[in-house]
């Protein structure tokens, strides 16, 4: 459990001469769970693209199993073979249905028989309670439930590393619980995984570390006790501030009525 | 009404019905080779070509056919090169209809949105797969009802191929009407020549649109 499976060195990101992400180094252990919280704008989302290298990077090196990501290489769709990527926007493809949208890349990127594939799906879209939607097209399914898909559609390709970027944020509050619960289940499992996330509770319940990014750097990062019970930077302290809410209510008062 | 007039015109109807179809049907077809080429170029930015492209595409959708036909039609036997209508009004209406094509598909690949593709990149699919998987194939359903469209206003555009001698449909019920000042015959079986024509490709155009849609699109 101690093998590193994903190295970050140095990593600079920028749009034109915005500094996006500054000097990011991280090690990812095979079966660590991270969670990436942060405000909105501090490269959270840039992060996971960049692992994917679906953004070039302007500085540093990522490497998985010990191989360069770099949107330059020509093994880059091999690489990115062993990452499974889920967006906020679900992203199946609409002209295909359930099934098949989990197993367009099984067949046409790996090459794997179709009888196995599709056992395979089956069986993923019956753990996640979807078997039925099998033939469903994405149209048709609730947020939730296509959330739901796009994990299996990533989990079908086996791969190493799995990223989620937000995957809650489009959803209404009570098809968030689904998708969540689908997410601890892999976390139990052992998969290795990267959430980028604004739901606390979740962080806490599913991370071995907490990163906070602020700014495009790691402020900190720490299990997730010692993080949300004793963040040492202000910036954190601030930060997790705004998802406690103080009460306002004042004891109910009954209006006199005035009496001439 | 004359009706034996109409009767007996009838065969002269079907002839010229027949060059319109065929002027039509094959400037429909050049117009889609070229819309495809200049879409591709558009959509991938092609440097240089981008430009010559576009440069193309707004002389030739800001310009009347019938002025382009003319400039086809007597414009090319200067510089030595002789043509004849039937060819002149394919290559016009290739030249109309390939901008429009053009604009058609590349709104279609365009309405894709990056992050389909990206969601299929991160899937491991290499650029070809991508496009040819999850990009075009909903670009082509996306682009079904311009196209249609564009076909039914290219067939419509026929009509000026008279100007360049043509003996289309319209020249048939002109030379009638000159002739015999049979006017309202004429001009109903020019009429109901062009309704046989078109009717057709409108009522295909709406069943491939719906079928398209209950096929799964428009989510």
């Amino acid at each position: 459990m101690t093998e590193t499976l994903l190295k970050i060195e140095h990593l600079v990101k920028k749009f034109d001469d915005n500094l996006i992400l500054d000097d990011i180094n991280l090690e990812v252990k095979k079966g660590e769970v991270i969670v990436v919280i942060g405000p909105s704008g501090c490269g959270k989302s840039t992060l996971l693209r960049c692992i994917n290298a679906l953004e070039p990077i302007q500085g540093g090196t990522i490497s998985l199993d010990g191989e360069p990501i770099d949107d330059k290489s020509r093994s880059l769709s091999v690489l990115r073979e062993k990452i499974g990527m889920v967006f906020q926007s679900y992203e199946l493809f609409p002209h295909l249905s359930v099934l098949n949208n989990v197993m367009l890349a099984p067949l046409k990127v790996q090459k794997r028989k179709k009888e196995e594939v599709k056992e395979e799906a089956l069986t993923l879209l019956e753990r996640v309670g979807l078997k039925e939607k099998a033939g469903s097209f994405p149209r048709q399914l609730s947020g939730g439930q296509k959330q739901r898909v796009a994990i299996v559609r990533a989990l079908c390709m086996h791969p190493e590393l799995l990223l989620f970027d937000e995957v809650t944020a489009a959803l209404d509050p009570e098809m968030v619980r689904e998708v969540l619960d689908v997410i601890l289940k892999l976390a139990a499992q052992g998969r290795t995984m990267i959430i980028v996330t604004h739901e606390m509770q979740f962080a806490q319940a599913v991370a071995d570390r907490i990163l906070f990014l602020d700014g495009g750097s790691i402020i900190e990062s720490a299990p997730p006790e010692e993080f949300f019970e004793h963040p040492k930077t202000d910036r954190a302290k601030q930060f997790l501030n705004t998802f406690t809410f103080e009460a306002v209510k004042t004891p109910h008062k009954t209006i006199k009525e005035e009496e001439d | 009404m004359d009706w034996e007039f109409i009767v007996q015109h009838i065969p002269l109807y079907q002839e010229a019905a027949w060059l319109t179809v065929r002027i039509g049907l094959l400037g429909v077809v050049f117009s889609i080779l070229i819309g495809l080429v200049c879409a591709a170029i558009q959509y991938f930015r092609v440097p240089v070509l981008r430009r010559i492209t576009g440069i193309y595409i707004e002389l030739s959708r800001n310009t009347p056919l019938l002025i382009q036909l003319f400039f086809i039609y007597y414009g090319l036997p200067k510089i030595g090169i002789q043509t004849d209508p039937e060819l002149c009004g394919i290559a016009g209406l290739a030249f109309l209809g390939g901008s429009y094509m053009a604009e058609a598909f590349r709104s279609g690949l365009e309405a894709v949105s990056p992050i389909q593709m990206e969601s299929a990149l991160s899937l491991g699919m290499n650029r070809r797969q991508t496009m040819g998987y999850v990009v075009l194939p909903q670009a082509a359903s996306i682009s079904v009802p311009a196209f249609i469209a564009n076909v039914i206003f290219l067939l419509k555009e026929t009509s000026v191929f008279s100007a360049i001698s043509l003996m289309d449909l319209m020249f048939t019920a002109k030379d009638l009407i000159g002739l015999y000042y049979k006017t309202t015959e004429s001009l109903v079986l020019l009429v109901v020549f062009y309704l046989l024509i078109l009717l057709p490709v409108s009522v295909c155009g709406t069943l491939l649109e719906r079928r398209l849609r209950y096929a799964g699109f428009g989510s």
